[in-house]
């Protein structure tokens, strides 16, 4: 490989680690596709079984929902400015977009909290039908999945302070990024094949 | 909750079980300590991520889980021997065939083989270790740790009792409430992780690691059915984690998925279950049908017939095994639609397989056959397997199945496919690849003694059993009628042969080690790949100079020209990763984690989860770069192992 080569690709992929990592991490993806499609599909089956508890159509309201998807669409924004500032080899601004990132998803994650206490002070919980069952694990899935991705982030946040922009530290960014992408494009589909749906039916 | 409740009691089978836990134990710790071996089996093993050591825990592993799963086998047979026994009773007989299918398939099958996957890939493709070596080490501690959870069942808690496929309502908190069906469901969570990591680390490690020159359509065979079987595990095990996950929350937090209050659903277990449970039958097969592959070419002196179908119709399997799975439960009721496209889909992959079937018996035409024991196993494979997939073609027809279903022809059927394809290639992999193991061959003597007592068995137990279901014998009764008594009684003694031939293989094992020749040349069967191209012991790092892949049958083509792959001017240092106890602390925290689930010990599994997760943290702190090898060290260990030490004075 010439060295104009190695100056074209960016700084992650630029060792067999870091190419070995994040193809690795996409088939990651793919496995965690799978899990998600088998949740949605427990949702598809279990719609409608909602025994005595109130219907969703009853507690879904589109404005709640609507501001939570627009703070997770604008934090895969930033996330995605992150890793342009990182290729461009700026810690300080890349910091800065993670730090927005990071503090968008807290945000949704207390709005998506809030939700949740919000249903069951209605009475419709975990326990409370079938229905309620798969809402709840496909929701609380892709929460905990973005607490984990929050918890991740933030220790990496320390790494890029003590160590800049290394070939491993923008590998493990870049990588993060995939994830923070991929719970995205989970939520779009929780937002409109779970609440717009649940909301007019 | 009282000691009498947290352990088993009242049995004298499982007091004996207790006891033999304990002296098996106290005699270990008792030899460590009196040899001194503690440091050398925490440095050397359980810190290893060296993936030929992983690759030995896991076979010895699953051998102790065939061991125990067969010993579950032969209690079942016992009971059936005779009408109206009472060796067992109803309860233990429940919890024994439970926990037979569940550790044979998840604990012996998948394990055994990705021993051999560990062992043998990177071998094969020319690579010096897995693409995540850490990775491998937590997967290996993933399963064994789940092993061991699901196992001390049943002497603490009780185990479980709804059957391998824990069905729902049975297997939910209203009928099973205890901690026994929890045992199940952590205990596969746990391995199940790591099955799912070895899946993404074999298939990155087989995309990205090959040696030059081998593109996808050179790689040994045996890589292939590994690549395709990661492929199935990657896109299966997130199913079975899913429906797993479920019926956790079910019985510990009151969910109502599959229950029969709340307006759950109990069939949807069974889908999710087979969704995940059918792929997982090619999980054990395919990697099965790789190492028949090597073995049957190796020993026939031939070019494996058809090599590019043999993988079309891997592809092919693998693609179809995610459309078949409602044939596990025709009677259902889905309606005659629904039964038919899924009769048509499985009666399909009859087809590759028959390619496949037709390809070894092309490889062996008019060749000149030798008769090791590995390649015995793999010529008692083929008919044998054939009459398990061809009754498997009669339970695909959905208006017959409702005859055969739940019957033991069904029992025949899959126990045909299984153990004359999986068990059968798991020993013929293991005698083939056991030289560049342990560096000495298996004594062909016993081997052989051991092989016609295992197959001569096996088809006494399990031809009966095909009778005994066209005879009405329901599966899961512990009772038999008079009527069934022959042909069971038949079956029992065929049982018996098998645990002995098992027993001689393990005897083999120990002979071999005292008694066989310790083998030099590296390459003992005058094999083809390039597995056989390394010394024998294979040092840490696989290849000191990687080789350059021309064709397929790469070493039987340098053997052939007269060339090696060693080439002392080429040495470069070697990068090699340090060893690593988190895996380990990590997974028995995790198992620690489980175990407290089981008994629903909230808190205690939240300080687990927490434990675990600050492990992961402090992996993802930890900057370790591995250390190199250095040229001077590779000749050193290169000109030992190729027998000119003298030279290096």
């Amino acid at each position: 490989m010439s060295s104009d080569e190695m100056n074209v690709k960016p700084l992650e992929y630029q060792t067999e680690d870091g190419q070995m990592s994040i193809v690795g991490f996409w088939i990651f993806l793919a496995a965690e596709v799978v899990l998600f499609a088998t949740l949605f599909a427990t949702y598809a089956v279990l719609f409608g079984r909602y025994s005595d508890a109130p219907v969703p159509g009853n507690l879904f309201e589109a404005k709640s929902t609507l501001v939570m998807t627009l703070i997770l669409l604008t934090s895969s924004f930033t996330c995605g400015v992150a890793v342009f500032e990182m290729r461009r080899g700026s810690v300080k601004s890349l910091l800065i977009w993670l730090i927005i990132t990071l503090a968008l998803g807290l945000s949704f994650l207390g709005f998506e909290i809030s939700e949740f206490m919000h249903y069951a002070g209605e009475g419709a919980t975990l326990q409370s039908s079938a229905y309620w069952s798969a809402f709840f694990i496909l929701a609380g899935t892709h929460g905990v999945h973005v607490t984990f991705g929050i918890g991740w982030l933030m220790m990496l946040l320390i790494q890029l302070a003590r160590r800049g922009i290394t070939s491993v530290t923008s590998r493990k960014i870049f990588i993060i990024g995939l994830y923070w992408h991929f719970l995205d494009v989970v939520w779009i589909f929780i937002f409109t094949g779970v609440y717009l749906i649940g909301m007019v039916v | 909750m009282g000691l009498d409740e947290f352990f088993v009691t009242g049995e004298p089978l499982i007091y004996a079980g207790m006891v033999a836990i304990v002296l098996v134990s106290g005699a270990i710790i008792f030899l460590l300590t009196y040899f001194k071996k503690w440091k050398w089996l925490w440095r050397e093993w359980l810190t290893s991520v060296d993936h030929k050591k992983i690759g030995i825990m896991y076979i010895l592993s699953a051998l102790a889980m065939l061991f125990r799963a067969g010993t579950d086998a032969l209690m079942m047979r016992t009971q059936l021997a005779f009408p109206d026994m009472n060796f067992l009773d109803a309860q233990h007989y429940n919890e024994i065939f439970t926990t037979h299918g569940t550790i044979m398939i998840f604990f012996m099958a998948m394990p055994f083989l990705i021993g051999l996957m560990n062992i043998v890939v990177p071998l094969q493709i020319g690579a010096r270790d897995f693409a995540f070596p850490y990775v491998n080490a937590l997967s290996f501690w993933s399963f064994f740790f789940g092993a061991m959870l699901f196992n001390v069942s049943f002497v603490i808690g009780g185990s479980p009792d709804a059957g391998w496929t824990s069905y729902t309502p049975l297997a939910g908190a209203a009928m099973s409430p205890g901690p026994g069906q929890n045992f199940y469901l952590l205990g596969l969570q746990l391995s199940g992780i790591g099955t799912l990591a070895t899946g993404i680390n074999l298939m990155v490690t087989i995309l990205k690691m090959r040696a030059p020159g081998m593109t996808l359509f050179k790689m040994p065979i045996f890589t292939w059915s590994t690549l395709i079987t990661s492929f199935i595990i990657t896109f299966a095990f997130p199913i079975l984690t899913v429906a797993l996950a479920l019926m956790t929350v079910d019985r510990i937090f009151g969910s109502q998925f599959f229950t029969l209050t709340g307006e759950g659903l109990p069939m949807m277990w069974a889908n999710l279950f087979w969704m995940w449970g059918h792929p997982e039958v090619y999980i054990v097969i395919l990697p099965a049908f790789g190492i028949f592959s090597e073995v049957i070419a190796t020993f026939a002196k031939k070019r494996l017939f058809g090599y590019n179908v043999m993988v079309w119709s891997l592809i092919l399997i693998a693609g179809l095994s995610f459309l078949v799975w409602v044939h596990h439960f025709f009677t259902m009721g889905a309606g005659a639609f629904v039964n038919s496209v899924f009769s048509v889909s499985t009666m399909a992959i009859a087809v590759p397989t028959g390619v496949k079937i037709f390809n070894w018996l092309a490889t062996l035409y008019k060749s000149k056959i030798k008769t090791t024991t590995a390649m015995m196993w793999a010529l008692a494979f083929i008919p044998s397997f054939t009459i398990g997939g061809i009754t498997g073609v009669m339970l695909g027809m959905a208006a017959a199945d409702y005859q055969f279903h739940n019957s033991y022809f069904l029992i025949a059927h899959f126990h045909y496919v299984l153990v004359a394809g999986t068990v059968f290639g798991c020993f013929a992999g293991l005698v083939y690849w056991y030289p560049k193991m342990f560096g000495h061959t298996l004594n062909e003597r016993i081997g052989k003694w051991s092989f016609w007592l295992f197959v001569i068995g096996f088809h006494v137990c399990f031809l009966p059993q095909y009778f005994l279901g066209l005879d009405g014998m329901p599966r899961r009764v512990f009772h038999v009628v008079p009527e069934w008594f022959n042909l069971n009684v038949i079956s029992t003694i065929g049982a018996f042969g098998m645990g002995l031939g098992f027993a001689v293989f393990v005897y083999n094992i120990y002979y071999s080690y005292r008694h066989s020749e310790r083998e030099k040349t590296g390459d003992p069967w005058d094999a083809r790949t390039l597995e056989w191209a390394t010394t024998t012991p294979v040092p840490e790092y696989n290849f000191a100079v990687i080789p350059h892949v021309k064709s397929h049958d790469a070493y039987w083509d340098m053997k052939q020209k007269g060339e090696t792959i060693y080439d002392e001017s080429k040495l470069e240092p070697i990068h090699m990763p340090n060893s690593t106890g988190r895996p380990f602390i990590m997974m028995a925290i995790l198992a620690f984690t489980g175990f407290a689930l089981v008994f629903e010990w909230i808190w205690l599994a939240v300080a687990g989860l927490i434990g675990a997760l600050v492990i992961m943290g402090i992996r993802s702190f930890d900057y370790d770069e591995g250390y190199h090898i250095s040229v001077e060290d590779i000749k050193r260990t290169e000109r030992s192992a190729r027998g000119q030490s003298h030279e290096l004075r």
